[in-house]
Parts: structure tokens; C-alpha cells; sequence
């Protein structure tokens, strides 16, 4: 065992030099082929249609083939019949994992960690050993020590089995749950000490990973809660501010954010079409600020041509904007005319985990991020610049502004833009996690309004604290009630809060006629 | 602020009243009478399926006097008015569903969907459906009693406005999703259909369906002789008032909530009673009749035909859907444009609607002399 | 076409209803009356179409088919490319001289994604239209909404898309998959050694009858495979749902420790919110490979499908499947999109439920040739056990039961939208619209039985 270990060691650390250098593909090290007719034989022996001999080639080729065989053994696969197919397929799939080991790309080394430890076999470990020496990468290390140990639970050895169980503990695997509860079945009233041990080993284990699982899961949650409510917060941050501004809902703002993704996909496409490839991953960084001067002009022109002729009448402007969203909705399906999706550039792909268990996707940070910045900008904006001055007074005072000389038309109409680009950045930020399709924005658009209203009027603070409220209770209460009952009991509490507070959570204090 | 018109004045009673028994009697008597008599390849002909799709109409225009009331002439815009009509429309679904009994496909008792649901025995809420007066109250007072206590909880804590509208609206987004919701049991996305036949008539029969349209016209008539009391009423002054403004209302004394409550309450019965009368004439209702999209398109019913007058308010649910089934027929793709080209151009050129518009033609026309002036009555004899 | 009102079912208790009988004795005789002056209606009405109805003779005129796809709303991003596939079909046949001498001409409608309306336009059609036969329908609720229609009015419906089964209407042919086509076989792949041999089953889908309908059978397929209840996860969301990450938490705890699958009936829109987070949490196909019923090559072309690869689904066709009838359709497809300037255009692709209404149109033309007549007892006879070459190859109308035999096809999703095939059934699938685990006892059979039948 141990001489056999050391060969591979020394085979697999080679390889792992070599592999490095060589491409994603892995390594074509001939150093630790064996002579060419032991091979040979065994893959004639894979078709022979004799059990045992299959076996005995499978073996063969396990412990002394590498990933070079792979074509050979798809063509031997794709003429056989289905028996050798199943006998095959596990055969390929080991050693394109164990080639897989030696990849430059971290996700690659742990899926192939990952998989080789599931397979159950014990002749993998060396290979696993070889791969933990050299392993920078502390996931990938961490999976490569659990697969290890699920192999040795698996083990005839109590002894190893204790250890594994222990470690396995240590890990706090979810993965061993399964195996460990079947362990503490097969221990019945007459099991002897070493069994009990092992028992006790395993409860134990079990014990300490529930405990933690329970914390990674209530991690998750508020991640989660935290999450939906930075959309949710995205996407009401131009309502909220449109609403305070001219006391109008804009019914429209689900189709400017899908104007946004819309913008979103066309500047992927163009990436596509006229730069380079290398560049493609940066289209995201220009469709941002290209979404949000498409959404705040096509806002523009929706103030000049319907809402500015509605002042004070804000029935009606909800009315008529939800007559624009319909033509909107129409005219992108019949334009764009089907299901339609922005590729994630890879650097937002994927996710990032912060420790065991709990997975944290780019995509989803990406959009906390965004709207933390959204927010920031705003504050400045409104509080540090003289034009934030102006919108402020027109705020708590349209008459009063409008006789110091502001020209309040124009405040409205840029404040009326600039909501609307805030919806198209909420539109390409949407693109992260979902379609990009007519739509889009019925999707939230009700909680975003919900939102809306709960925070009150004129004072962002109440929209972050609205949202944060409603996304959070609307996750917290999710795994208990279902997706369903949970947005009917937020309902429930929002009618039943607006009791004690008619006009929002925050309101602008003063003298307010009744409009 | 281009607030619509009213016409509460005395003056038109008369030829208001001449076109609403004239026009009573078209519906009534004309059509079913088109529908029975002539050869049916004649183009006098009514078919059973035009007759049909006419009744379905006039049921819409039943829960359009309802909306005028609270939006036209209180001014508290409802966006989630198809939850009413679905409460209604599902009582007596429901009813039809247990009437259908071993007829179904399943050959069960049970309604269909329950038996792909396995549900195993009939829940709770729906055995008293299987009375039909039962059903035909609920169908009036299950909307009745929810408009009674989200309206008092509303209305008390004086939730208006933009606010008002969205918490309607979002109503309606609850409604659709738990209706939608397959523990319900209410037949999920599916709805309730299928229905053989009602109080032992077959739904499939012609005549049913004639006798169905026939009543539909007589309730048509009843809500709008109710409306037309309510609003000639001294509660109807107040409410336009509420309208007009709130705050003048509350001090003059009066307690604007309860007004507020009491309209609400009425228009989301005659939404229910609306409901009930499309089910058995239509034979389907699912939960897309109740969700954010349907309770806005009954608005813009109203606002087409002229809000603030009840004839506009039916006028414009006939006319609106009338377009609609004629539209999609020739121009699929435009039916969205067209209905969103409506709502923004009712909103922005005519707030008054159709009715308000001829009124204003009208108007003009006289102003102008063009038009020899006859004493007031006699021009609407001729208008 | 002179049966509009077959009023064969003569209902007793509705003698009572004197007024209703009085009326329709009345209709009756003015209907009979009213035929010769039909007739004459008819031609004149031809007549007034001017040149190019005069070169037909009154029995040339063209034969009306109906189609009730939805052309806008939120099914239209399915249902439009079956109304196009339909078209194709109809101008292939009248390019090669139509049926009996004549030509079929297409009277397209749109329900616009409304149930309700879907019952009217089928009404509109039967009735005023006349059609000799309707290819429509997606969802089940459309589906069920118009089979009153039919069944009243003795119309014929083909029904393309894969379905809960639990059916069996003499009045439509369903050339979409049972669930003993498609779900089925799938999760008979994913417990067999080539398929993973896996363990357990997260059952996931919309909220509407054909995954809760689906499941329920699987659920029973799988309890009799001696699969323990507590390895069988079922979950539920409403349509459009777009926030996934709860669920894919609960599939990411329910899938450790390996041995798991998703068997996914998520319907439209929800599908690519649904793969990213998959994939965005961490789970790998290797871990838990996501089985779709209703993600197909045409919902594919668009997506994103860098988050999908690997994952499986299960159809009765793929645009990849190498015969050379479907290399030819999928070529004329192609032409006749880009022909047509309809939206892709070239880039479009084949699908399952594009093939099956691709061939239910011949079938019925099949059928009508063979019959010698447009009427729907006729036709209906000369379906059954008619056989097509398809572009997915031949298939089969059951003899019996209005349903089609079918091969069964599991195949892997490659980066591109198209499909790796995987495993393939031996030879044709008898359809089952009753299922052997949910209800053994029932039976479907129009020859021997009236439908629906109780087996001894």
C-alpha cells in the first residue's frame, strides 16, 4: 500500500508540476503510463462481453490508465452495446475526475474532488492525498478532506471509521449526514464496544453539524432577506422619489426597468458584434451607465408628452402611465419578439463561499452593492449639490418655491428623469437574476409599489426601511408559510400598519393642505 | 382639473328616462326575439353565440355602475374590483361545479380538479354550495362582507388616494395568487368550468342561455335604477362632495368614512352580482379574471365611457370588450396598443369619456347655431 | 358542413322547460327551412369573393381550419411559433394540390393568453367559421376551457403540447406525450445505473394541473419502486415566480449527502431565475441534475444557457435528432421563418410540440383523404391507427385511445440550446391517458368502450 501510495505520490506531484503549465485540459504526462500492452489489452477486454474480465480490464485501467484513454474508451462506448456502456461509463468518469484534479481552474478541482469522493471507491484515495499535498486553494482543499473521509466511513477498519466520523464532525459535512444517521441505525441493542463507540462517534458528529447547519442556515436567511430587499430597494428608490417629488405613482416603472434591461441586452449584443472577445466581460460596465441614460431620456420624454398634462391629478396619472406600460409591453414583444437573456458576465457568475455550507452568489452581491451606491449617490445629490436643494424645497413647498423663482417645471422634469434612470439601472441590474422579456417589470412591480407606500412620502430613509422591512419578513416568513401565503400576510400587516400610520412610515412634518 | 360632469339636474330626467325604457327594450325584448325568429341566415339574425357574447357583456356593464359609483362619482379609484366579480363568479362556480356530480370526466362526486389534487373528501367551505340559494346569496354577500371589512379598516384610518389605489390593487395581487394557489381548492390556475347545468336546465341549451341573457338584462336594469337612486339621493350629493373635496365635507359634519364605506360596500355587490351572472353564461372562471390586469381594465370600462354618468359607465364596458372581441379577431397584435392608446388618450383628451364627449359635441353644435334651438326637452327627443 | 347544430343529446329533464323546447322545435324548422336560401347564400356570398373564388366550383371551395393559438399575452412566446408551424404545414400541403382537390385555408385567431377567451373563439369558430377541424391550445387550462366547445358541438381538436393525461375526449387527438412518454421514462432513467441510479427526487414545479397531475403520478411510480416516502420532496410555486433562492436552498439540503435529482416541471419565465440561482448557489449538474419537462429547444434559443448545461430533459423529438425528414424540416422551417420575415427568422428552431402539431396537421389531411370527407365522425374514424412519417420518425395514431404513439428521447442540454440525446425508447411508447399507478382500474377506449372505461 504504502510503496504503491509513494509511486503515486510521486506520479501525481509531477503531474501536478506539469499540470499547472499544461493547459485546462490536463495532463498528457506519459511518466506514469504504463507499458502500452497492458492497456491495450484491457480496452479490447472492456468489450469482450465476459463479466469477469470486464472487471478485471475495468480494474486494469483504474488504477494504471489516465485521461488520454478517454477518446479511445467514447469510441469503444459509442459502438458498444448497454451493458458495456454502464460498465464504461464510471470507468471514464474516475479517470476524467482524477485528470480533472490537476486543473488550473479551482471549480474544476473541486467538482472532480467532489465526485471522486461520491464514487465510494477506495482506490481514489491515493489520488485524493496526492491532490490535498499540493492544494492552495482552501475550499478545494476542504472538499478533498471530506471526500477522503466519506471514503474511510465507508471503510471495513472501525477504527478509521471512528476517525472518519470525527473529522467528518469536524468538517461539519452535510454531505456525511446521510451515511452517518444509516451508521447509528445499523447499531442495534447487542453491538458490541467498538460499535457503540463508533455510534457515539457518529451522533456526536451529527450533532455538531446540525448545530452548525442550523446557524449557516439562518446566515442564509437573512442574506437572502437582505438580498430581496436591495431589489427591492433598486427598483423603488426612482418610484420613491417621483412619488415625494410630484405625488405621482408611476404605473410605468416596471416597463422603464425593462427598458433598462432591454438597453442591457442590446449593449451585450453590440459587444458581441463589434469589440473584441476579450472585451465581452465588460459590457456590463458600460450597459450601467448606457441603461441609465436610455431609461432617464425615454423618461423624459413621457413627462414632456403625458404626465407634465396631468399635474395634480395623480388618478389619473396612474392611469394613463399604465396605459403607456401597456404600449411599452406590447411594443417590446413585438420588437424583441421572444424570451431573450443577458449572458452573466463570468465575474459575476457563481459565488463566493465564506465558510461551510453557506454559498454567496456574485450576482446577488453585486446588486447589495449597487443599491448601497444607488442610495449614497442619492444622499448626495439631494443634500450636498444646489440642485438636491431645489428638489428638496419643491418638496416641502411647490407654491413657495415657485415664488423664490425655482423653476419648478423643470425641477420635476429632471427629477422625473432621473427616476426613471434609476429604474433602468434597476432594469440591468434585474438582467443579473432573470429574463430580460416584456414583462419584466409586472414582476415586482406591486411590492416595489407596496414599498413605496409603507416608506411614506418625500423621505428616502422610509424606502430603505420599507424595503428592508418588507423583503426581510417576506424571506423570513417564506420557508414557514410558502412563497404564497407569505406575500398575502405582508399584505395582511401592511393595511394593518398603514392603520396607525395612513401616510407611510415617514412623512415630511408641516402644514399640508389636503390635497 | 377637469373634473367630469355630473347630470343630476331634473331638467333631462324625461329623456333620460325614455332612452332607459327604449334602450331596456332592445335588450330585452329585441334581441332575444332577433335571436328566436328570423331565419338565422338572414342578417337580422341574432346567433345564439352573438346573443351569448352580448350577455357576457352586460354583465361586465353590471360591475361597471358599480365601479362608476365609487370611482366617478366618490373618486376613490379601486384597482382590485375583479376580486369582487371572482368572489361572486366562484360562489356560483362552485354551485355549478356540484350540480355537475358524476358527470365529470373522473366520474367522480367530487369536482374534477380535486380528484388530481387528492383531495379525498369535499372540504368544509364548499358543502353549503350545494343549495343554490346559498350560492346566490354568497355570490352577493361573501364580496359584500370582504368589501366591508377592508373598506371599514381602509376608510377608518383614512387611507386615500394613490394610497387607496394601491392597496386595492395589491389586494388584487393576493387574490390571484391565492386563487391560483392549488391548496386552496378552488381549482387553481384551471379555475372552475365544466359546468353541465343549472337548478336542472342544461347550460348547453340554447334557451338557458336566452334565459340567462334575459336576466341579465332585467339586473342590468335593476342596478342602474339603484344606482340612479343613490345618486339622486341626499347620500349621493355627499358623495360627490367627498369627491370634490373631503375635507369640506368632514366639516360640515359629516363622517365622509362611513359614506365612503357604504358605496364601496354597494359597488363591490353588484361586482359580485356581475360575477355570478357571467359564470353560467361564459361556463369558465379562473383566476386570471381576478388578478391586477383584469381589475384595471375594468376601469378603464368606466373611463372610456364617460365616469360620473351611468350610462357611460355601461356604454363603455359594452363598447370596450365589444372592440376587444372584434379586434383580436383581425388585429392580435394591437389589441395591447389599442387598449393602452385608449387609457392614455381618455385620460389626456377626454376625461368625461365617450358620453362626455357627445355632450360637449352636442353642445358646440348648439352653441354655434348651426342647430335651430328647440325648447331643452324636445332636443333630447332628437339627440 | 350542413351540421352545425347536431342537437343529438336529447335531455329529459329539460322537457320541462316548455318555453326552451317550443324554441328550438321553432329553430329547428326555420333551420330546415332555411337551407335552400343557405345554399344560395353561400354561392352568392362566393360569388361576391370575385376572380379568384370563381375559378372553383361550388364543391372546390376551400376547406376552413381553425387555429387557437395565443398570438399575444404571455403564452404568445410559446403558442406563436405553433400557429407559424401550422401555417407551414397548411401551405406545404396546398403547394402540393391541397386535399381532395382542394385547398385548405387557415382562419387564425387569437385568445390572447385568456382561458375565458379561449371558450369563445373556439365557439367563434365552430359556429360562425365553420372550420372543418382546429389545431390549437397550449396550456391545459386552455385546453379544458374549450373541450366543453367541442364536445357540444362535435368539433375536432389536435392538441400538440405534452400533457397531465387523466383525459380522453372524443372530440380532440392529442399528438403531444402522455405522461407515461415523457415523465415517466425520465425518472426511470434517472434511477437506472445509466442514468446516475439516483435516490432521491425533488419534485418541483408551477402551481397548475399538468406538474401537480405529473407528480402525483411519479409520486406513485416511485412509492411502488419502493422508494421511501421521505426520499420524495414535492414543492410548488406560483406562475412567474422569480425569487428562488429559498428553493434552492431546500433542494441544496436535500441533495447532500448525493443520490439526488430535481425533476422539474417549471413552466415559461420562472425556468432561467430558476437555473441561475441553481447554478449561482453552487450546485453543479453532477450533484443534482435538473430532469425538465418543459424546457425545449424554442424556450432554449434566447436563454442563457451557460447555467443550464448539463442538465437533462425528456421530449419525443429534438431539432438534433439525425433523420433525414427532419433535416429537411428544420430546414423548410428555417426557409419559411426567414420567407415570412417572421421574428429570428433563421435563427429559429424545431421543438417537440412544434413537430407534434407539425404532424397532426398531416395526419388529419391523411385522414381526410382517406375518408373522402371533411366530416368529423369520418375523419375521426380514419385517425385511428394512421401512421405519419414524422421528422422525428414514424409514428403512430393509437388505434383507440385519440392519443399517439411515440418514441421517448432523454437529452442532455448543450451549450448552444440544442439537445445531446442521450438514451432512446425501444421502438415506439403506447400512450396511457390513464396511468397504470394512479389508476389502474381506468381505461381509455373508443372502438370497444364509450371513452372512459372501468377495467374488470
Amino acid at each position: 500500500m504504502k510503496v504503491a501510495l509513494g509511486i503515486m505520490l510521486l506520479g501525481t506531484a509531477s503531474l501536478l508540476g506539469a499540470g499547472q503549465a499544461i493547459a485546462a485540459e490536463g495532463p498528457r504526462a506519459s511518466t506514469a503510463a504504463p507499458p502500452l500492452s497492458l492497456i491495450d489489452r484491457a480496452l479490447a477486454d472492456l468489450s469482450s462481453g465476459d463479466q469477469a474480465r470486464q472487471d478485471a480490464a475495468a480494474n486494469v485501467l483504474i488504477e494504471q490508465g489516465d485521461s488520454s484513454l478517454l477518446p479511445k474508451l467514447e469510441e469503444i462506448r459509442n459502438n458498444a452495446d448497454r451493458s458495456v456502456r454502464l460498465a464504461i461509463k464510471p470507468l471514464m468518469d474516475l479517470l476524467k475526475n482524477r485528470s480533472n484534479l490537476a486543473s488550473p481552474d479551482a471549480d474544476r478541482r473541486r467538482s472532480a474532488a467532489a465526485d471522486l469522493g461520491s464514487s465510494g471507491r477506495p482506490v481514489v484515495m491515493p489520488w485524493l492525498e496526492a491532490a490535498l499535498a499540493g492544494e492552495p486553494n482552501r475550499w478545494v482543499r476542504y472538499t478533498l478532506e471530506e471526500s477522503l473521509a466519506l471514503i474511510r466511513l465507508a471503510s471495513d477498519d472501525p477504527d478509521t471509521k471512528i476517525k472518519a466520523a470525527a473529522k467528518l464532525g469536524e468538517l461539519r459535512s452535510s454531505n456525511a449526514v446521510p451515511a452517518l444517521k444509516e451508521l447509528l441505525q445499523q447499531t442495534g441493542t447487542d453491538a458490541t464496544d467498538q460499535q457503540k463507540a463508533l455510534a457515539n462517534a457518529a451522533r456526536a458528529a451529527i450533532g455538531q453539524i446540525d448545530i452548525w447547519a442550523s446557524w449557516a442556515n439562518a446566515f442564509e436567511t437573512i442574506f437572502r432577506g437582505i438580498s430581496l430587499s436591495s431589489i427591492l430597494l433598486i427598483m423603488s428608490l426612482g418610484l420613491a422619489i417621483v412619488f415625494g417629488l410630484m405625488g405621482v405613482i408611476n404605473m410605468a416603472h416596471g416597463e422603464l426597468m425593462m427598458i433598462g434591461a432591454y438597453a442591457t441586452f442590446v449593449t451585450q449584443e453590440c459587444f458581441r458584434a463589434y469589440f473584441p472577445a476579450g472585451l465581452f466581460d465588460y459590457y456590463f460596465i458600460a450597459a450601467m451607465p448606457i441603461a441609465f441614460c436610455v431609461v432617464a431620456l425615454c423618461g423624459l420624454i413621457l413627462e414632456a408628452t403625458v404626465i407634465r398634462f396631468l399635474y395634480g391629478r395623480p388618478l389619473e396619472t396612474m392611469l394613463a402611465t399604465w396605459g403607456v406600460s401597456l404600449v411599452l409591453i406590447q411594443a417590446a414583444r413585438v420588437y424583441f419578439g421572444d424570451l431573450t437573456s443577458v449572458v452573466a458576465p463570468s465575474w459575476l457568475s457563481g459565488g463566493a463561499q465564506v465558510m461551510v455550507g453557506v454559498y454567496l452568489p456574485y450576482n446577488r452581491i453585486f446588486i447589495i452593492v449597487l443599491s448601497i451606491l444607488c442610495v449614497a449617490g442619492i444622499y448626495f445629490l439631494l443634500f450636498r449639490t444646489g440642485v438636491g436643494l431645489r428638489v428638496r424645497a419643491v418638496m416641502q413647498n411647490r407654491d413657495m418655491s415657485s415664488c423664490l423663482g425655482i423653476p419648478t417645471r423643470k425641477v420635476d422634469a429632471y427629477t422625473f428623469a432621473f427616476g426613471s434612470g434609476l429604474a433602468g439601472l434597476a432594469g440591468c441590474a434585474l438582467t443579473l437574476i432573470g429574463n430580460v422579456e416584456p414583462g419584466l417589470g409586472q414582476n415586482y412591480i406591486v411590492d416595489s409599489f407596496m414599498v413605496v407606500v409603507t416608506g411614506g412620502v418625500g423621505k428616502l430613509m422610509g424606502t430603505i426601511v420599507a424595503s428592508l422591512g418588507i423583503g426581510g419578513l417576506n424571506k423570513f416568513l417564506e420557508p414557514s408559510f410558502g412563497a404564497v401565503y407569505g406575500k398575502v400576510l405582508i399584505l395582511v400587516l401592511v393595511i394593518l400598519f398603514l392603520q396607525r400610520r395612513p401616510s407611510g412610515l415617514f412623512t415630511i412634518k408641516g402644514r399640508h393642505a389636503d390635497a | 382639473m377637469a373634473e367630469p360632469v355630473v347630470t343630476v339636474q331634473g331638467q333631462r330626467q324625461a329623456g333620460e328616462g325614455l332612452i332607459f325604457w327604449l334602450s331596456g327594450f332592445v335588450l330585452l325584448v329585441g334581441l332575444p326575439l332577433l335571436n328566436v325568429l328570423p331565419d338565422p341566415d338572414s342578417w337580422l339574425h341574432v346567433s345564439d353565440f352573438a346573443l351569448n357574447r352580448f350577455g357576457k357583456f352586460l354583465c361586465f356593464a353590471i360591475l361597471a355602475l358599480g365601479l362608476d359609483l365609487i370611482w366617478g362619482y366618490t373618486g376613490i379609484l379601486s384597482l382590485g374590483h375583479g376580486v369582487f366579480f371572482g368572489f361572486g363568479a366562484y360562489a356560483i362556480g362552485m354551485h355549478l361545479m356540484l350540480t355537475i356530480g358524476t358527470e365529470s370526466v373522473y366520474g367522480s362526486a367530487l369536482p374534477d380538479f380535486m380528484v388530481w389534487n387528492q383531495v379525498k373528501e369535499l372540504p368544509l367551505f364548499w358543502k353549503p354550495f350545494y343549495s343554490f340559494g346559498v350560492a346566490l346569496a354568497g355570490a352577493v354577500l361573501v364580496p359584500t362582507l370582504f368589501a366591508f371589512i377592508f373598506g371599514f379598516l381602509a376608510f377608518r384610518s383614512r387611507i386615500k388616494g394613490v394610497y387607496f389605489a394601491i392597496i386595492t390593487q395589491a389586494l388584487a395581487l393576493c387574490a390571484w395568487l391565492v386563487f391560483n394557489r392549488n391548496e386552496t381548492n378552488l381549482g387553481g390556475t384551471n379555475g372552475l368550468t365544466d359546468f353541465k347545468q343549472i337548478l336542472g336546465f342544461r347550460l348547453s341549451e340554447p334557451g338557458t342561455q336566452r334565459a340567462l341573457y334575459i336576466l341579465t338584462v332585467l339586473f342590468l336594469g335593476a342596478a342602474y335604477a339603484v344606482c340612479r337612486w343613490i345618486i339622486r339621493s341626499r347620500a349621493g350629493r355627499v358623495l360627490v362632495a367627498i369627491r370634490d373635496s373631503e375635507q369640506r365635507v368632514l366639516f360640515s359634519g359629516y363622517s365622509p368614512a362611513n359614506y365612503k364605506l357604504f358605496v364601496f360596500v354597494v359597488s363591490a355587490a353588484l361586482a359580485g352580482l356581475a360575477g355570478a351572472l357571467y359564470v353560467p353564461q361564459v361556463g369558465i372562471i379562473t383566476p386570471a379574471q381576478i388578478g391586477v390586469l383584469p381589475s384595471l381594465e375594468m376601469v378603464i370600462w368606466v373611463a372610456v365611457g364617460g365616469r360620473g354618468t351611468l350610462v357611460g359607465a355601461a356604454l363603455g364596458a359594452v363598447g370596450v370588450n365589444w372592440a376587444r372581441s372584434v379586434l383580436t379577431n383581425y388585429f392580435p397584435e394591437l389589441w395591447p396598443f389599442f387598449l393602452g392608446g385608449l387609457f392614455i388618450a381618455v385620460v389626456l383628451l377626454f376625461p368625461d369619456g365617450l358620453v362626455g364627449l357627445f355632450t360637449r359635441v352636442r353642445e358646440k353644435w348648439l352653441a354655434s347655431g348651426l342647430w335651430v334651438r328647440k325648447s331643452p326637452a324636445s332636443s333630447e327627443h332628437n339627440g | 358542413m350542413s351540421q352545425d347544430y347536431p342537437e343529438t343529446k336529447i335531455d329529459t329533464e329539460s322537457s320541462t322547460d316548455k318555453a326552451t323546447d317550443a324554441s328550438s322545435t321553432r329553430r329547428e324548422f326555420l333551420a330546415q327551412s332555411g337551407k335552400v336560401a343557405a345554399a344560395a347564400g353561400v354561392a352568392s356570398l362566393l360569388g361576391n369573393l370575385g376572380g379568384w373564388a370563381l375559378s372553383y366550383a361550388a364543391d372546390k371551395e376551400p376547406i376552413k381550419i381553425g387555429i387557437l393559438h395565443s398570438l399575444s399575452g404571455t403564452m404568445a412566446i410559446s403558442e406563436v411559433s405553433l400557429k407559424d408551424t401550422v401555417l407551414m404545414a397548411v401551405e406545404e400541403i396546398n403547394a402540393s394540390g391541397g386535399v381532395m382537390g382542394r385547398k385548405i385555408q387557415p382562419v387564425v385567431v387569437d385568445p390572447a393568453s385568456n382561458w375565458d377567451l379561449f371558450a369563445e373563439k373556439a365557439k367563434q369558430l365552430l359556429l360562425v367559421d365553420k372550420v372543418a377541424v382546429v389545431f390549437g391550445c397550449w396550456t391545459s387550462v386552455s385546453r379544458k376551457s374549450v373541450l366543453p366547445v367541442f364536445e357540444k358541438n362535435n368539433g375536432l381538436l389536435f392538441y400538440p403540447v405534452q400533457y397531465e393525461g387523466e383525459e380522453c375526449s372524443h372530440n380532440v387527438f392529442y399528438t403531444g406525450a402522455a405522461v407515461n412518454q415523457q415523465a415517466i421514462p425520465a425518472v426511470e432513467y434517472l434511477m437506472s445505473k445509466e442514468g446516475g441510479g439516483h435516490k432521491k427526487f425533488y419534485l418541483l414545479g408551477t402551481d397548475y394541473v399538468y406538474p401537480r397531475t405529473t407528480n402525483k403520478i411519479l409520486r406513485a411510480m416511485l412509492l411502488a419502486k419502493k422508494v421511501p416516502a421521505a426520499n420524495i420532496a414535492e414543492e410548488y410555486t406560483p406562475f412567474h415566480h422569480q425569487d428562488y433562492q429559498t428553493i434552492v436552498g431546500k433542494v441544496k439540503k436535500f441533495a447532500a449527502g448525493g443520490g439526488a435529482c430535481v425533476v422539474s416541471t417549471i413552466n415559461g419565465d420562472s425556468n432561467v431565475p430558476f437555473y441561475k440561482e441553481f447554478s449561482n448557489q453552487g450546485l453543479r449538474a453532477e450533484d443534482a441534475p435538473i430532469m425538465a419537462f418543459s424546457v425545449a429547444e424554442d424556450e432554449l434559443r434566447g436563454m442563457d444557457t451557460s447555467a443550464l448545461v448539463g442538465h437533462l430533459a425528456a421530449w419525443n423529438y429534438y431539432q438534433s435528432v439525425d433523420t433525414p425528414q427532419n433535416k429537411k424540416f428544420v430546414a423548410d422551417f428555417k426557409a419559411y421563418c426567414k420567407k415570412n420575415n417572421l421574428p429570428d427568422g433563421e435563427r429559429r428552431v424545431t421543438d417537440d410540440p412544434i413537430e407534434a402539431a407539425y404532424f397532426g396537421v398531416h395526419i388529419w389531411k391523411q385522414a381526410v383523404a382517406k375518408a373522402g370527407s371533411i366530416e368529423v365522425d369520418k375523419v375521426r374514424k380514419a385517425v385511428y391507427g394512421s401512421e405519419f412519417l414524422a421528422p422525428g420518425g414514424k409514428i403512430k395514431m393509437d388505434e383507440a385511445n385519440h392519443h399517439t404513439n411515440k418514441p421517448v428521447l432523454i437529452g442532455e442540454i448543450l451549450k448552444d440550446g440544442q439537445f445531446k440525446i442521450v438514451s432512446r425508447s425501444k421502438g415506439l411508447v403506447k400512450p396511457e391517458p390513464w396511468s397504470e399507478y394512479t389508476s389502474p382500474d381506468k381505461g381509455c377506449d373508443w372502438i370497444k368502450h364509450q371513452g372512459t372505461y372501468q377495467k374488470k
